[in-house]
């Protein structure tokens, strides 16, 4: 969606999304990076971070749509490579080796976004692309990247407006895609990203209000770059003190990164949720904790004791006459690496050599008249 | 010289504001129309009446019910009336926008001679086995046998019976009121069978606004049209047990007969895997007493995730999934026992999760270790495993034990581990879920579309549409006619279509324009070329307005 910019910053922004989801008071989450770009490093680091503090509290990689719109890790300008620290001095790499990103480079778009978000999806899109939640999810969405009064950048060429984002809630509530949702934001402007949401049950958290800028962490000398902005730094620390059965409650997370640290000051948004803030814990969105019954009845069966010897010694039999296994059709490797290099043809100089050859005689004639050519040839 | 420039100028000034009125003229009659068709978006018609006419529909669940007179029964100026039908209708009070009446539609008449040597046989078991109709009672019917007030086919405290297969057994009354007596009865039985209201509100648990949120109402899954399901063997100590089990064996003996049972609910699909060094998540804790190890009630919610990065659920299907794991704790661990609440083990040694599956801890008999050559072969029994397993499926599905009238004598299990009369129940509750579901998709896909007109609606949609309102009316039908069968068919098509048009990907908003860029893009389209006309057109009237008075002025 390429919108013309009209009243946007010259600031642009990327943001970087996650979305988790929690079913059956599971959650699902979705993770957005939507930044482009090596300077916009910390975007991604923000959002690795948040997701490695997810799963690290519990919630599969299946309940979780991870988007980063650039690759960090293996970037030509990353002196560490398949690595992304969020912690001055390199003390905490969030890449890790088990990180699954759903969607990622060019994919990360509004559209897509925003089809994940609503499930118009196309049918061959395989499930870990999807956001598979139903009416008893709890839903935790993370946006980071560059913003303005009103909208996210995505990929340094489209934008999200916040009307966009409230109707995609919407058309969520509609369908019963979710029972309770969290929007946290890190952006620049961000608390004007939830201020037309309308739908029930939504919670926002925002690391600026509007006019104000969010700054970033701290840079590091050795990679060159910013490595994470403040407000997710502060609120990972948090994180890390959360533990699958604590007992800590939004109030919390609505304290975490005061002004005096962020130099922004953080919003949030609690009128259309229905519980007290206070009575919603952390867990709830962060871990995931399924309800679980003792099973205390059970049925009657028959037993067919002969039926069960006969066919322990069909298995038996049919372990013999399997075929021994191979593998499929190889590359003859042995043969590749002991072939002779075959000797090239000799081929005439191009045309670049012929061409550079002919101007620099024609500027000698030129310089040094015509009448010499006897001379030489 | 002068006039004739004069003239001429007329001439000129004339054919100039012909030429300017004309272009106004082209601009508007032929411009604007053209600009707002060429830049319409495309949107076929929708039945918005007959889908806001849905909300208001109102649900007429009917259960015919046969009830066979035998002989002494009830007095014989009774019997004299039959046959005949009697209808008992209830609404069910659900705080939903649907009106929902149950409806049973009672045919009473007399016992075949056939049906009298039947019930007048020893027990019931033999009776039912003699009464076995060739054909299959309609999915939703049900029969009722009135025995005699003092008929020893029933033990003698018991006023009522429920078999397996749709009929039950009522004791008659001889009195005046008789029918009436039996009548309650009657209908009281038939509603454990059929439909009750916390049946219903477990169907529609999604729909209610939530103040009661209680174990029951929660469990059931949601209406798919298929569901996955995976048992799993969880061996975390190849070492020390060398696990064998047959579960193709177990799945084609006990678990294919009960999912045939149930096939009218949805397509099943049986998988199984093994799984090696996949380690619980929780630390069992050592009980001296017993010598033995234990999870508590608390810890079990943290069991089910780490576990499940692993099973590789999400790659199967797009049907919902329902897990079965079978956990051999290690060595070190053995044996390992779920405390209840109480800090009693649990008899099953299993719990389960609503909407995910269960998991059962099978404890090696510490027998099988006086060989002492690990690893140890372990037979697993799967009868013990399958028992707890269907019973975690029924309770998944929300097949749950009745509330019985009193004094009412239940059948003994089946071999399928399913009556037959569950399964409507099962069905009831399912196509009016349904229906709820279909309903409400509809409505707000219709409240969308009417909201955000930039959408564009393509053919296929709307006849999707078309197709989900029909099938809705068609179940509607035939649940007010009683065929149970044919209603829960066309409420599934009706979620299919309706969820097909609604999460159609060509339905995507994303053609929000904010004001201000909508006037940036047409102005410097529109503006240059509409202020002369404009201007012109204005001079125009103000010259012509002027020659009108100058006439007047002068007469």
């Amino acid at each position: 969606m390429a919108v013309t910019d009209s009243l946007s910053r010259a600031a642009t922004v990327l943001a970087t999304v996650l979305l988790l989801s929690f079913g059956s008071v599971a959650a699902s989450h979705i993770e957005v990076c939507t930044s482009r770009f090596w300077f916009n490093y910390r975007h991604v680091a923000n959002t690795l971070s948040v997701y490695r503090s997810v799963k690290r509290l519990g919630i599969p990689d299946s309940h979780i749509v991870l988007m980063l719109a650039d690759d960090m890790a293996c970037n030509p300008r990353n002196p560490k490579p398949a690595t992304v620290f969020s912690h001055k001095n390199m003390e905490l790499n969030v890449y890790g080796d088990d990180v699954e990103v759903d969607y990622r480079s060019y994919e990360v778009t509004v559209e897509n976004f925003l089809r994940v978000l609503t499930g118009r999806i196309p049918p061959s899109t395989p499930r870990s692309k999807r956001l598979l939640s139903d009416d008893r999810s709890n839903i935790l969405i993370y946006m980071t990247g560059h913003g303005g009064n009103g909208f996210l950048k995505f990929q340094d060429s489209e934008e999200i407006t916040n009307i966009e984002l409230a109707d995609a809630f919407e058309q969520m509530w509609q369908k019963r895609r979710y029972n309770e949702l969290l929007f946290i934001i890190d952006t620049c402007q961000g608390a004007s990203m939830y201020e037309r949401f309308y739908s029930p049950n939504i919670m926002a958290l925002a690391s600026s209000q509007v006019g104000e800028d969010s700054l970033s962490h701290q840079p590091d000398p050795a990679i060159g770059v910013h490595l994470m902005d403040r407000y997710t730094f502060y609120v990972l620390e948090f994180l890390e003190e959360i533990n699958p059965a604590s007992q800590t409650n939004m109030n919390d997370l609505f304290q975490v990164c005061p002004k005096s640290l962020c130099v922004s000051t953080p919003g949030h948004r609690t009128d259309l949720f229905q519980r007290d803030p206070k009575n919603v814990l952390i867990t709830d969105f962060f871990g995931s904790v399924r309800k679980v019954e003792i099973t205390t009845e059970t049925i009657k069966l028959q037993q067919d004791s002969e039926i069960m010897e006969s066919s322990y010694k069909e298995d038996q039999m049919d372990e013999k006459l399997m075929e021994p296994l191979k593998y499929a059709e190889q590359l003859p490797v042995a043969q590749i690496i002991h072939q002779k290099p075959k000797l090239k043809d000799w081929h005439p100089p191009g045309g670049f050599i012929l061409g550079l050859w002919a101007l620099i005689i024609m500027v000698f004639f030129k310089t040094y008249g015509i009448k010499h050519m006897k001379f030489i040839f | 010289m002068a006039a004739a420039g004069a003239a001429a100028t007329h001439l000129e000034v004339a054919r100039g504001k012909r030429a300017a009125l004309f272009f106004a003229a082209v601009a508007i009659v032929l411009g604007l129309p053209l600009w707002w068709k060429t830049t319409e978006t495309y949107r076929a018609s929708l039945p918005y009446s007959q889908i806001s006419g849905l909300n208001a529909l109102q649900l007429r669940l009917m259960v015919p019910v046969t009830v066979v007179f035998t002989r002494e029964s009830v007095p014989l100026d009774d019997q004299e009336k039959l046959p005949f039908t009697v209808v008992h209708e209830r609404e069910i009070p659900l705080k939903y926008k649907m009106k929902i009446k149950c409806r049973f539609q009672k045919a009473y008449r007399r016992a075949l001679d056939h049906e009298e040597e039947a019930l007048s046989s020893g027990s019931v078991q033999e009776a039912e086995a003699m009464l076995d109709e060739p054909q299959e009672q309609a999915e939703g019917s049900l029969t009722v046998y009135v025995i005699s007030e003092h008929s020893s086919l029933l033990p003698q405290d018991m006023m009522s019976y429920i078999g397996p297969k749709r009929t039950a057994v009522v004791r008659g009354i001889m009195h005046r009121e008789a029918f009436n007596i039996i009548g309650r009865r009657i209908v009281q039985v038939a509603q454990a069978m059929s439909l009750t209201e916390d049946v219903l509100a477990a169907a529609l648990a999604d729909h209610l606004p939530e103040d009661k949120w209680s174990a029951e109402k929660r469990r059931p899954l949601k209406s798919s049209l298929g569901y996955e399901i995976t048992f799993s063997l969880l061996n975390p100590d190849p070492k020390s047990h060398d696990v064998y089990w047959d579960i193709e064996g177990a799945v084609r003996r006990y678990v294919q007969p009960f999912l045939n049972a149930l096939g009218a609910a949805g397509n099943f699909s049986v998988d199984s895997q093994i799984l090696y060094y996949a380690m619980l998540g929780v630390n069992p804790r050592f009980d001296s007493a017993s010598s033995s190890y234990y999870l508590d009630m608390h810890s079990l919610p943290h069991v089910i995730n780490p576990v499940e990065s692993r099973l590789g659920s999400s790659a199967a299907s797009l049907y919902p999934v329902l897990n079965f794991l079978l956990y051999v704790p290690e060595l070190a661990h053995s044996p390992l026992y779920i405390q209840d609440k109480d800090g009693a083990p649990v008899a099953t040694n299993a719990f389960h999760s609503p909407r995910w599956g269960g998991i059962m801890v099978y404890n090696v008999d510490s027998k099988t270790y006086n060989a002492s050559v690990l690893p140890v072969r372990v037979e697993v029994d799967m009868v013990r495993v399958m028992e707890v397993f269907l019973a975690q499926l029924r309770l998944l599905f929300g097949i749950a034990q009745p509330q019985l009238p009193p004094k009412c004598l239940l059948s003994g299990p089946t071999s399928e581990g399913l009556m037959t009369w569950e399964l409507d129940r099962l069905l009831w509750a399912r196509s009016v879920e349904n229906l709820a579901t279909a309903t409400t998709t509809l409505t707000s896909l219709a409240q969308l579309l009417g909201k955000i007109s930039n959408i564009v609606i393509k053919d296929d949609v709307a006849s999707e549409v078309y197709k989900a309102v029909a099938a809705v009316q068609k179940s509607a039908e035939e649940l007010a006619s009683g065929h149970l069968a044919s209603a829960f068919v066309a409420s599934q098509e009706a979620v299919t279509s309706s969820e097909l048009a609604f999460f159609d990907p060509s339905l995507l908003h994303l053609l929000y324009f904010p004001d201000d860029q909508k006037f940036a893009i047409y102005i410097p389209l529109f503006l240059p070329m509409a202020v002369p006309i404009l201007l012109s057109l204005v001079k125009i009237f103000l010259e012509t307005r002027k020659s009108w008075r100058k006439p007047e002025k002068t007469d």
